[in-house]
């Protein structure tokens, strides 16, 4: 066989392969997968599907009658093991192999392992797939203490569901504030106050060293200044790493991920790459990084799926991601990094403001809480690369969106 | 089992099956309905998944919140009266086949 081979079925993989389909790519595509599941929303695992207001079922993105219509292959439960790009091949588990004239890795990310004594024991979670949240809702119904390592995204998330559940929560972060890589300070203090008010117990600058626990499961946390804390269920939440390995070995150049172009492509020809285990140069954030969010799974993967049929539509979209917690939704476009000003827009203690970040002068990323609204314009803005002064992002009685029609108008 | 028909902009329309609980958003990303991206399914962030309900289905629908009309006035394509983020949406009783419009762009 020939065609499109994709390794992985979540948000890049499957984006891809409708993509080139859409865009005409008219040679069979194959997606395989180690997971069971057909493909379904990984978000919702740490917020509603924690607090049982989704279902498994409901999770799904997208089922049968979509890969027949569009005339796609859907392998799931099978692992490809071994990548042999002069002949242009894919083993899978159990030794059955995969010709392709062009191949899509997008085998997304995994959680990185905590390395402390202990880490095996039974009640330490971690959070990616459906399965690994479906143990984790279940314990999490009988666990009465929680500590959460690395208030992250998800861990914040799983804290947030896990206080509204009735659990005593721990939070324990090594760095001096939340969210310290993805938002400013304003930020952190922001959600440090909302977890605290919801009676999780937030410690800062505190590492574990080691777990305890007896016949295997885990009963307490140890510190590093030597106090242990209580835990029937510890989640570990301290950031992805690329499965990039099958790439790697197969003598592809990776540098914490596979390293693409615009087009989603690796540096040998017909091999694409796009989503968690990719890394790419961004010009919003002037850098080379590596996102985990559905839009740049989704849009990385757009971009692969168009140059798969032989289109060129490079991926040059900003951004963007979300997170709630509580009743706080925080939405993000941009990468802040090296922000040299910020204005905030709003009032900060009535949980509905904005955080504006500049470069240089530039406008380059925006944090909302609870302003919707706002985040659109936001994301108007920076896509069309308008700044406004600072005075005036955090003046509240200043039309953005004013700025984005002018913007329409000048670029209409 | 009730209904979701989705007519596009060149007339062209499909009527799928809405499960249970599941939006019309999702309902329209499961089948591959063109024009539906529902990006960040349905958690309110993307407005992706802007549909121009029946005008005369629009108002038997529970109306949006406070939160929808927010991202609604920061829809990519034309605002009108009857537009709605389609994640938001679910086929209630009595209605047995509530009839979208898909607009002309989503992002
Ligand atoms: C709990 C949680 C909450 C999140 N919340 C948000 C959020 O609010 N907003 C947001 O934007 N993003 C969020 N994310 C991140 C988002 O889910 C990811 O960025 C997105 O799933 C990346 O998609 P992907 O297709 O690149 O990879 P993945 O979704 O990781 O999928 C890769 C697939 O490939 C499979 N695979 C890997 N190796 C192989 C192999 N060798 N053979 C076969 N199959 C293989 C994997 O099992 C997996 O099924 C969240 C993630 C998690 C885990
Ligand atoms: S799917 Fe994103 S707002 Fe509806």
């Amino acid at each position: 066989m020939t065609g499109l081979v994709i390794i992985g079925a979540s948000y890049a993989g499957v984006q891809a392969a409708l993509t080139a389909r859409d865009a005409g790519y008219s040679q069979p595509i194959t997606i395989v997968c180690d997971e069971e599941w057909l493909p379904y929303q990984r978000p919702p695992l740490s917020k509603d599907f924690l607090l049982g207001r989704i279902s498994e079922q409901n999770l799904i993105l997208r089922d049968e009658t979509f890969f027949e219509g569009k005339q796609i292959d859907l392998v799931l439960g099978h692992r490809a093991t071994l990548l042999d790009l002069r002949a242009r091949q894919v083993t899978l588990a159990g030794d059955k192999a995969l010709e392709f004239e062009k191949l899509l890795i997008a085998t997304g990310s995994r959680a990185r392992r905590i390395a402390v004594e202990g880490a095996d024991f039974d009640g330490i979670f971690y959070l990616r797939s459906v399965n690994d949240a479906i143990d984790l809702k279940a314990r999490l119904a009988d666990a009465a203490e929680i500590v959460i390592v690395g208030g992250g995204f998800i861990g914040l998330e799983v804290a947030a569901s896990a206080a509204k559940l009735g659990k005593k929560v721990t939070v324990v972060e090594a760095s001096s504030r939340l969210l310290e890589r993805a938002v400013s300070p304003v930020l952190s203090a922001f959600l440090l106050d909302t977890h605290v008010r919801a009676g999780v117990d937030v410690m800062l600058n505190e590492t574990i060293t080691s777990f305890k626990g007896s016949d295997r499961k885990v009963s307490a946390v140890v510190l590093g200044n030597g106090a242990s804390v209580r835990a029937d269920l510890v989640l570990v939440g301290i950031g992805g790493v690329a499965n990039d390995e099958i790439a790697r070995s197969a003598g592809l150049r990776c540098t914490n991920g596979i390293v693409v172009d615009e087009h989603g492509q690796s540096e040998t020809s017909d091999i694409f790459a796009a989503g968690d285990c990719a890394n790419h140069f961004n010009r919003f954030c002037e850098s080379w990084v590596r996102l985990e969010s559905v839009q740049n799974a989704q849009d990385q993967a757009k971009a692969a799926g168009f140059a798969i049929a032989g289109t060129r539509a490079p991926y040059e979209s900003v951004p963007r991601f979300w997170s709630d917690q509580y009743d706080v939704k925080l939405q993000i476009v941009g990468l802040a990094g090296q922000y040299d000003r910020q204005a905030v827009r709003g009032a900060v203690d009535d949980g509905r403001f904005s955080v504006f970040y500049y470069r240089q002068g530039r406008l380059v990323a925006v944090d909302t809480v609870n302003r919707p609204g706002e985040q659109m314009a936001a994301r108007r803005l920076i896509a069309a690369g308008i700044s406004p002064a600072p005075e005036q992002a955090a003046d509240p009685s200043f039309d953005l969106k004013s700025l984005v029609t002018a913007g329409d108008k000048a670029g209409a | 089992m009730p209904r979701v028909r989705f007519v596009q902009r060149d007339g062209s329309e499909k009527s799928i099956e809405v499960g249970r609980d599941l939006s019309v958003m999702l309902a329209a990303v499961r089948n591959g309905i063109h024009g539906i991206d529902g990006e960040c399914g349905g958690s309110l962030d993307c407005a992706t998944c802007h549909v121009y309900v029946d005008e005369e289905q629009a108002s038997s629908l529970p109306q949006p919140d406070e939160e929808e009309l927010e991202l609604l006035s920061a829809v990519s394509g034309e605002r009108r009266p009857n537009s709605r983020l389609s994640c938001q949406l679910k086929v209630l009783p009595p209605l047995d086949e509530l009839v979208v419009h898909v607009p002309a762009r989503q992002s």
